[in-house]
């Protein structure tokens, strides 16, 4: 079938999403930061967002090493 | 539950014959005008109607109204309101280029009445683990939602039929998706999506007799990620999305910078002497979903357009699977 190693990278990428899904909640949602007084919710959004900005980072860096691994024969125009 | 069953057959008949309607007389006036562009993968020099944006919107809103009326709701407000405009931000850019950095820009502010309306929850849900409450980082995530998803859609646009035929796909599967969650009302909401993009495929399809243009797949992408965010199924409204995804991805990595497609300096795709699509071997042209599809030899247009259609078929599957495992928690 045309385009089967897309399919795969598409399967891959679902399978990296749940996964990371798993990961936020289960590092995010237990997070939960006080004795700042008024600024609690502020340094607890912020400390999540960066976490969760890691991780991002972290999904687009693998997702990129498979797209090398499962592409290397097409992109190496 | 009768009555939703009315109204939605109501509105997917309005939705799609609204733009089935307009569309002809659209495109008379789009040419008459000289608003049109050159279609680069065909043999003969072909000339094609733009922006379809104004019908669609059309529909859209046609339909959106209707339902108002029966369900007033802040939901459908914010819908309207956030698709409206990034409709005006894709048509000043179809009128005028607009600079790289602007566009993703006002798309964010275009996302600005769900947060003042309230039209969102602050949870992300993952299927098997749960959700997690992010209440000020949600607000971050509406305004990156919307122009991402218009901008994923706009990237889409390259050949005759696949904006429209792919939004079709992936707007019934959010649809379907949003049944499976029991969100009965937004899946109303999400009825038109897929019913416009529907009447205007039957216009958009190789040899497309209009394109979208700007204001067509950033109003069928920002009413998308809007339909994601109210409905507050932004996970499987990905999944469902993902071809596209990839098609930013991959683009994005190669150039390694948010830029036009207009200004690209070498194609990814070239034609061959029978004028079929080939991967470009410029090592300085971007890796693109098409050029992929096209590594293993030189196909048709509509060829790489059902590949494409394929690709849609299982990613949205693939959405479908994920909405029956958010029941699901280990």
């Amino acid at each position: 079938m045309k385009g089967t190693q897309i399919f795969f990278y598409i399967f891959v990428m679902w399978v990296l999403i749940i996964a990371g899904g798993g990961l936020v909640v289960s590092i995010i949602a237990h997070i939960s930061i006080q004795g700042f007084g008024k600024l609690d919710n502020l340094i607890d959004s912020i400390v999540k967002a960066g976490i969760a900005l890691i991780l991002v980072v972290i999904w687009i860096l693998i997702m990129s090493k498979i797209k090398n691994w499962i592409f290397h024969k097409q992109i190496s125009y | 539950m009768l009555d939703r069953t009315i109204i939605a057959i109501l509105i997917s008949a309005v939705a799609f014959v609204t733009v089935y309607a307009i569309t002809p007389s659209l495109i008379t006036v789009l040419t008459k005008r000289k608003m049109v562009v050159k279609d680069y993968n065909k043999e003969v020099i072909t000339m094609v109607a733009r922006p379809g944006g104004p019908s669609i919107l059309a529909g859209i809103l046609a339909s959106e109204l209707i339902l108002y009326a029966f369900f007033p709701s802040t939901d459908i407000l914010a819908i309207m309101i956030t698709t409206s405009l990034a409709f005006l931000v894709g048509f000043a850019d179809d009128r005028k280029v607009l600079g790289g950095w602007f566009k993703p820009l006002a798309l964010a502010a275009s996302a600005l009445p769900i947060i003042l309306l309230g039209a969102y929850h602050p949870h992300l849900a993952f299927p098997l683990f749960g959700s997690v409450k992010i209440p000020e980082l949600y607000l971050g995530l509406i305004v990156f939602i919307i122009p991402v998803m218009g901008n994923t859609i706009n990237s889409i646009d390259v050949l005759n039929g696949v904006a429209s035929g792919f939004m079709t796909i992936a707007s019934f599967a959010l649809t379907i998706c949003l049944v499976i969650l029991h969100n009965y009302d937004i899946a109303l909401a999400s009825l038109p999506l897929g019913f416009v993009s529907l009447a205007f495929y039957k216009y958009h399809k190789i040899p497309s007799k209009i394109f979208p243009g700007d204001s067509g797949a950033l109003t069928l992408g920002a009413m998308y990620g809007a339909l994601s965010i109210v409905g507050h199924v932004e996970i499987i409204a990905a999944i469902a999305l993902l071809p596209a995804v990839i098609n930013s991805f991959l683009f994005l990595s190669s150039v390694k910078r948010i830029i036009e497609h207009r200004q690209i300096k070498a194609n990814p795709v070239v034609h061959t002497e029978d004028f079929k699509l080939m991967a470009s071997t410029d090592k300085s042209a971007p890796v693109t979903l098409v050029r992929l599809i096209l590594a293993n030899g030189p196909l048709t247009e509509k060829q790489v357009g059902f590949v494409i259609f394929k690709l849609a078929l299982f990613s949205a599957a693939l959405a479908i699977i994920t909405s029956f495992m958010m029941e699901i928690r280990i």
